[in-house]
């Protein structure tokens, strides 16, 4: 457990219905951490962290931010996070400028800061527009605005790219970066791109079904148990009766059968590849799109779950 | 407060459509609504005549004596008919048109409401066919009856006293519910969808997870819906005043007492009905539960007292019913504020309640 963690999440549980959104997870953040909470849609991320905004109750267990509880520190905690929620949107017809200050008067704060922010964000030309007429990274940058306003000590970021192209989204990294270097702010970020997460963040959490999977940096996460090379094909033949299991290069085998491909998680590519072309070099077998790397999110992802990030 | 005010303002006028709805329909319907029922008794009553061929009823025809012969289409046939002028100092032009048909014909067209009333000409006599509920076709029979047997006696009887001056018109009555009815709409509609669409939109959620307070939001939409709800009557009683020579009898405090009690009463409402409401189409339905009932019932268009007796004690007690007869009373019969307390009252007690229960069950996410 880290010294003085801003963050303190303990055995959170959270049901609706018989489906258990989030089952008992525990985390903790110290300051000035950014965490990515990583998983597919509906692995409870966003549950989560609305629980952690103070948006959601949790069923059972303990949310601590900054040492305090949500109950009876509502206000003050309020002045000092800063979130940004998956797909909000603004009053068409309101200006950038004037959703800006509105928000700005709920903190006391005065036209300088709104000026800043929206260099932060890199919507000058834009203050005057109607938001409605922005576009979809502008107006994601917007919500950031919003969320960096008070100069928060915590930042919930609630997949803050999603939908974005790649120019967009990376505008946001670039942003966020900034935020990491020239401020102390804790930040969690939730996400179901591996590459944000493994940009931005000191520690992933890989989460799915309401439980936490696996956690750690990203070198942490790749190598910790598990063999770190991969070795993929498309295969046509039946990939029970390749054998392979009594070999020890071999962590684990996946197949997925929709798309007809089997990964291989192997201690050594040049240990394992040799034996894997001579099994399949018999005509029961075809195989095509040979593909050796070094195991990603992703890749561990399927590994704990059996299915991709994005499915 | 102040921004969440300005942002209501700003949402109203950059609204291209709220002109149309905030100003020009309301006028346009006082209009129509004013001239219609100023000149009714201009339009032509029409009547069914079932005539015999062999002999008439000579009062009658007498009284057809200086009638217009016209043709004019009824049931895709060109028809005979008689158009008869009543010319009274008192009672102002009442203009018969006489349809010559058959009885099948006849009842066509009262069944799609185009004559009240069937006449029938005997040798020695004529018989009417009416609805008896029916008021206007009871008029009709009236009229008729008695400028046919009498001719102008009825008329210009020295019993009739006409009231034509100020107050007394129909416009009188209409203009005090339609102020009423306007600031129903604007707070309902103003605050119940914007509330609704807020929240579908997550921007409700995103403003209450900063230091705002929830309570300040919310009257936030009172105030700048009042301060709009004000400007939109003001429009309307000044084309009143401008166009119909309406004109206040009562004391303006009073007036502006029970406006402002109806608008706490309507908002109240407004933020109940939208605590809990999911989308705005169930918003929009329950919206239309609330307003078009009262529409119907509180006495804008026409009087309350034309329901059935048992009704009218629960139709007085509905919030728009209570503030278009108090407006009334002040446009129309001098009432000042002590007259108008009763019913601000309620009305005011109304919306706080409302207020409370509504903020108390609120879901803002």
């Amino acid at each position: 457990m880290a010294t003085n963690p801003v963050i303190q999440i303990r055995n959170i549980k959270k049901y609706f219905r018989d489906v258990k959104a989030v089952d008992g997870i525990d985390l903790s953040i110290p300051e000035a951490e950014f965490l990515a909470l990583l998983g597919p849609n509906g692995a409870g991320k966003t549950t989560l962290v609305e629980m952690i905004e103070g948006l959601q109750k949790p069923d059972l267990g303990e949310i601590l931010i900054m040492n305090r509880h949500w109950k009876g520190n509502e206000t003050y905690l309020r002045r000092h996070i800063g979130i940004s929620l998956q797909e909000t949107r603004f009053i068409d017809k309101l200006t950038t400028t004037e959703i800006l200050r509105l928000f700005a008067s709920f903190y006391g704060i005065g036209e300088k800061r709104i000026d800043e922010i929206l260099e932060l964000i890199r919507l000058q030309d834009k203050r005057k527009a109607y938001t409605v007429n922005l576009s979809g990274g502008q107006r994601q940058r917007l919500a950031l605005g919003i969320a960096l306003m008070n100069s928060p000590s915590v930042l919930l970021l609630d997949e803050p790219t999603s939908g974005l192209d790649p120019n967009s989204r990376r505008e946001i990294w670039d942003i966020l970066l900034n935020l990491k270097k020239n401020q102390h702010t804790t930040m969690i970020l939730t996400t179901h791109y591996m590459e944000e997460a493994a940009f931005l963040c000191d520690k992933i959490v890989i989460m799915d079904k309401g439980k936490i999977l696996a956690e750690g940096t990203l070198e942490e996460l790749l190598t910790r148990n598990h063999s770190d090379e991969i070795i993929e094909f498309n295969l046509q033949g039946d990939p029970d009766t390749l054998n392979l299991n009594n070999n020890n290069w071999l962590k684990k085998i996946n197949w997925d059968p929709d798309r007809k491909k089997v990964t291989l998680f192997v201690t050594e590519i040049l240990l394992a590849l040799p034996h894997i072309l001579d099994k399949t070099s018999s005509d029961k077998y075809k195989i095509t799109g040979l593909e050796c790397r070094k195991m990603t999110l992703d890749d561990l992802f399927i590994s704990l779950t059996g299915r991709r990030l994005t499915d | 407060m102040i921004q969440l005010i300005l942002i209501h303002f700003r949402e109203f006028v950059r609204e291209p459509g709220i002109i149309f709805w905030s100003i020009i329909f309301p006028i346009a319907m006082a209009w129509v609504l004013g001239i219609a029922f100023s000149r009714q008794s201009e339009l032509a009553q029409q009547v069914v005549l079932i005539e015999n061929s062999r002999e008439q009823y000579p009062p009658f025809r007498e009284f057809l004596n200086d009638s217009k012969k016209i043709t004019k289409e009824i049931l895709d046939e060109n028809t005979e008919c008689y158009e008869k002028t009543l010319v009274s100092d008192k009672l102002g032009k009442t203009i018969f048109r006489f349809i010559s048909t058959d009885w099948d014909h006849g009842i066509l067209l009262l069944k799609r409401g185009q004559v009240n009333l069937i006449m029938k000409e005997y040798p020695d006599s004529l018989e009417y066919f009416f609805d008896p509920i029916n008021p206007q076709a009871k008029t009709i029979f009236i009229m008729l009856s008695s400028a046919i047997n009498n001719q102008n006696l009825v008329y210009e009887s020295p019993a009739i006293s006409p009231l034509t001056q100020k107050g007394n018109r129909y416009i009188d009555f209409l203009i005090p519910g339609l102020l009423a009815l306007g600031a129903m709409n604007s707070l309902l509609w103003g605050i119940s969808y914007a509330l609704i669409e807020m929240r579908s939109k997550k921007l409700m959620r995103r403003m209450v997870a900063t230091p705002m307070k929830k309570s300040e939001f919310l009257i936030s939409f009172f105030i700048a819906r009042l301060l709009i709800a004000i400007i939109e009557a003001a429009i309307l009683w000044t084309f009143a005043y401008f166009y119909f020579r309406i004109s206040l009898q009562g004391s303006f405090l009073a007036l502006a007492t029970i406006f402002l009690a109806g608008n706490i009463a309507f908002s109240g409402l407004a933020i109940l009905i939208s605590s809990r409401t999911a989308n705005s189409r169930i918003g929009t339905g329950l919206i239309n539960v609330v307003t078009m009932p009262m529409m119907i019932l509180s006495g804008i268009f026409f009087s309350y007292h034309n329901f059935p007796d048992f009704a009218i004690p629960v139709i007085q007690k509905m919030p728009l019913t209570m503030m278009a007869d108090s407006i009334r009373a002040v446009f129309i019969e001098g009432s000042g504020i002590t007259q108008v307390a009763g019913n601000s009252a309620i009305l005011t007690g109304l919306g706080v309640c409302c207020f409370l229960i509504g903020l108390k069950i609120y879901k803002w996410y």
